[in-house]
């Protein structure tokens, strides 16, 4: 797109851009330095007390201790095996609610509506709170509930986006061959409908699986709260920097190769991998009218799942 | 039923702090977000690849842990403007890159050709752009832009555990004190980021519904 909207730069403009990258490079690791070093810097604190830089082995000897790893890993499975059982409930009930909002009935499909519009205007945290005191799960399973709910009713939406999206005639020819409505549903719609859809339902499995340290505000001992309050009450305050930066880490590489393999599926199955082609045409003409539908439908859905929650 | 209408002046000033803290973020993070946006799609390469790592970063960083950085470890740093902006730093950070991508993506999303004409018609850089490329931009970016917003309107929830006295945390405290009236006082807290979000919900529709008959 760019590269059409002015002439291509010829060796002089090329020159310079490469100049300024190589200044940016600099000015951008001169600050990433900086900040390095002024973290590490000793700072005086109210009480006039030095306290020792960031990076003072002080802060970090704790580590040597076996305990703290062992609770992290504790906090790790823990978020995992709630981000594990919320994603196994959160994708029967998308299915649950892609099938209820697209019944040929009303008084199903209406109500189902209204439900899914609330739960997704909703904050999981208040969801979360609200399973919590009124039906007094326990933290785990009204965490695992609020996030399946939740995420269930994207995954549905995103499910319905697809089933949409599929030429009619999918259905016409599954009705022809005699499959009642249900089965065509089922044996013909959805098994498409999952496998262009796919890549936005990892990335909605990527945002609950950040979501679940949601629950350490209902008290469940996930990560976060293991790793940031239960190690820095017990260890003292002057670790928690470093915590922080562990857990972070911790987090990155979790939700990276999460992402990483959203990004591997997509490109293996997105909407354009399942496609049939035709062997005597060279190059497939891509189904404007699909696409578009595809994209516009992606996008609102996307935008509820990419787009922070 | 009359513990939320005794408690009505607790959750307006929850509603209150949680519109302030919707709007400012969502100021911030547009403005951020265009940054970020313009780094990304700039000729330079370094400054391509740095806004690559930190579109990254922040989006697969729990938004909880960003807001712990900035309410616990910040004023450790000896930085504490107080815990509302504290937040309102937190979720301008954590949603620009969010903002960021709908941009790029409805740059993205003009087709080629449009540049392609614009310019054998004879139209320069400036022009083309902005009578060509971003009158279509533009009307592309607004829904996901309004989809992130939704998501933020439902962030701010969670600064809320973070020392912020917005909706979700007048919810808490006014359930604290009625035990007995948890149903409506929750529903009512729901209610109340409905209001924000249906509104926006529905406003993304609409404008959707346009850029459809456009296109």
């Amino acid at each position: 797109m760019s590269s059409v909207l002015y002439d291509a730069p010829g060796p002089k403009a090329r020159a310079r851009s490469r100049v300024i990258s190589v200044v940016g490079v600099i000015i951008i690791l001169a600050g990433l330095t900086w900040l390095v070093l002024a973290l590490g810097a000793p700072k005086p604190s109210a009480n006039g007390a030095i306290q020792p830089g960031m990076w003072d082995p002080t802060r970090w000897d704790a580590l040597l201790d076996v305990e703290v790893w062992r609770t992290l890993g504790r906090g790790a499975l823990a978020t995992l095996t709630m981000a594990g059982v919320a994603a196994f409930f959160a994708l029967i009930l998308g299915v649950v609610f892609s099938f209820l909002r697209s019944a040929d009935h009303a008084a199903i499909r209406v109500p189902t509506t209204v439900v899914l519009e609330f739960v997704r205007g909703m904050p999981v945290l208040l969801m979360m709170l609200f399973i919590l005191l009124v039906f007094s799960t326990g933290s785990f399973w009204a965490g695992v509930a609020a996030l399946s709910v939740y995420n269930g009713a994207i995954i549905g939406e995103a499910l319905r986006a697809g089933i949409n999206s599929l030429p009619r005639g999918q259905r016409e020819a599954g009705l022809a061959i005699g499959l009642t409505p249900i089965a065509t549903r089922f044996r013909i719609e959805f098994p498409q409908a999952f496998r262009q859809m796919l890549p936005i339902i990892i990335a909605q499995l990527v945002v609950l699986l950040k979501d679940t340290s949601l629950a350490f505000v209902v008290g469940y001992e996930e990560l976060l709260r293991s790793g940031l309050y239960t190690m820095t009450n017990f260890f003292g305050q002057r670790y928690q920097f470093s915590f922080f930066l562990i857990v972070l880490a911790i987090y990155l590489a979790m939700n990276l190769s999460l992402s990483w393999l959203a990004r591997v599926i997509a490109r293996r199955s997105g909407p354009k991998a399942g496609k049939l082609v035709d062997p005597l045409l060279p190059e497939p003409m891509p189904d404007t009218s699909v696409s578009a539908a595809a994209g516009g439908v992606t996008g609102g859905a996307a935008g509820g799942g990419d787009s922070g929650r | 039923m009359d513990a939320v209408i005794e408690n009505l002046p607790v959750f307006l000033e929850g509603f209150k702090n949680t519109l302030g803290l919707l709007v400012l973020s969502g100021i911030g993070a547009l403005v951020l977000g265009v940054i970020v946006a313009a780094l990304r799609i700039s000729p330079i390469a370094s400054f391509r690849a740095f806004a690559t790592v930190y579109t990254e970063l922040v989006r697969n960083t729990p938004l909880t842990l960003v807001l712990f950085f900035c309410a616990y470890i910040l004023p450790y740093l000896q930085f504490s403007p107080g815990y509302f902006l504290l937040a309102l730093i937190g979720l301008t950070v954590y949603t620009s890159p969010f903002v960021a991508e709908a941009l790029r993506s409805g740059i993205n999303g003009v087709p080629v050709g449009q540049a392609e004409a614009a310019r054998s018609v004879g139209l320069t850089f400036g022009q083309s752009l902005s009578y060509v490329i971003m009158p279509q931009a533009v009307r592309m970016v607004i829904p996901p832009l309004i989809n992130v917003f939704i998501a933020l309107t439902k962030n701010t929830s969670v600064a809320g555990a973070f020392f912020v006295f917005e909706l979700f945390g007048a919810g808490r405290q006014v359930v604290n004190d009625r035990g007995d009236a948890v149903i409506a006082i929750l529903l009512a807290v729901a209610t109340f980021y409905l209001i924000i979000t249906i509104t926006l919900g529905q406003i993304a529709g609409r404008v959707e519904k346009k850029v459809a008959v456009l296109r």
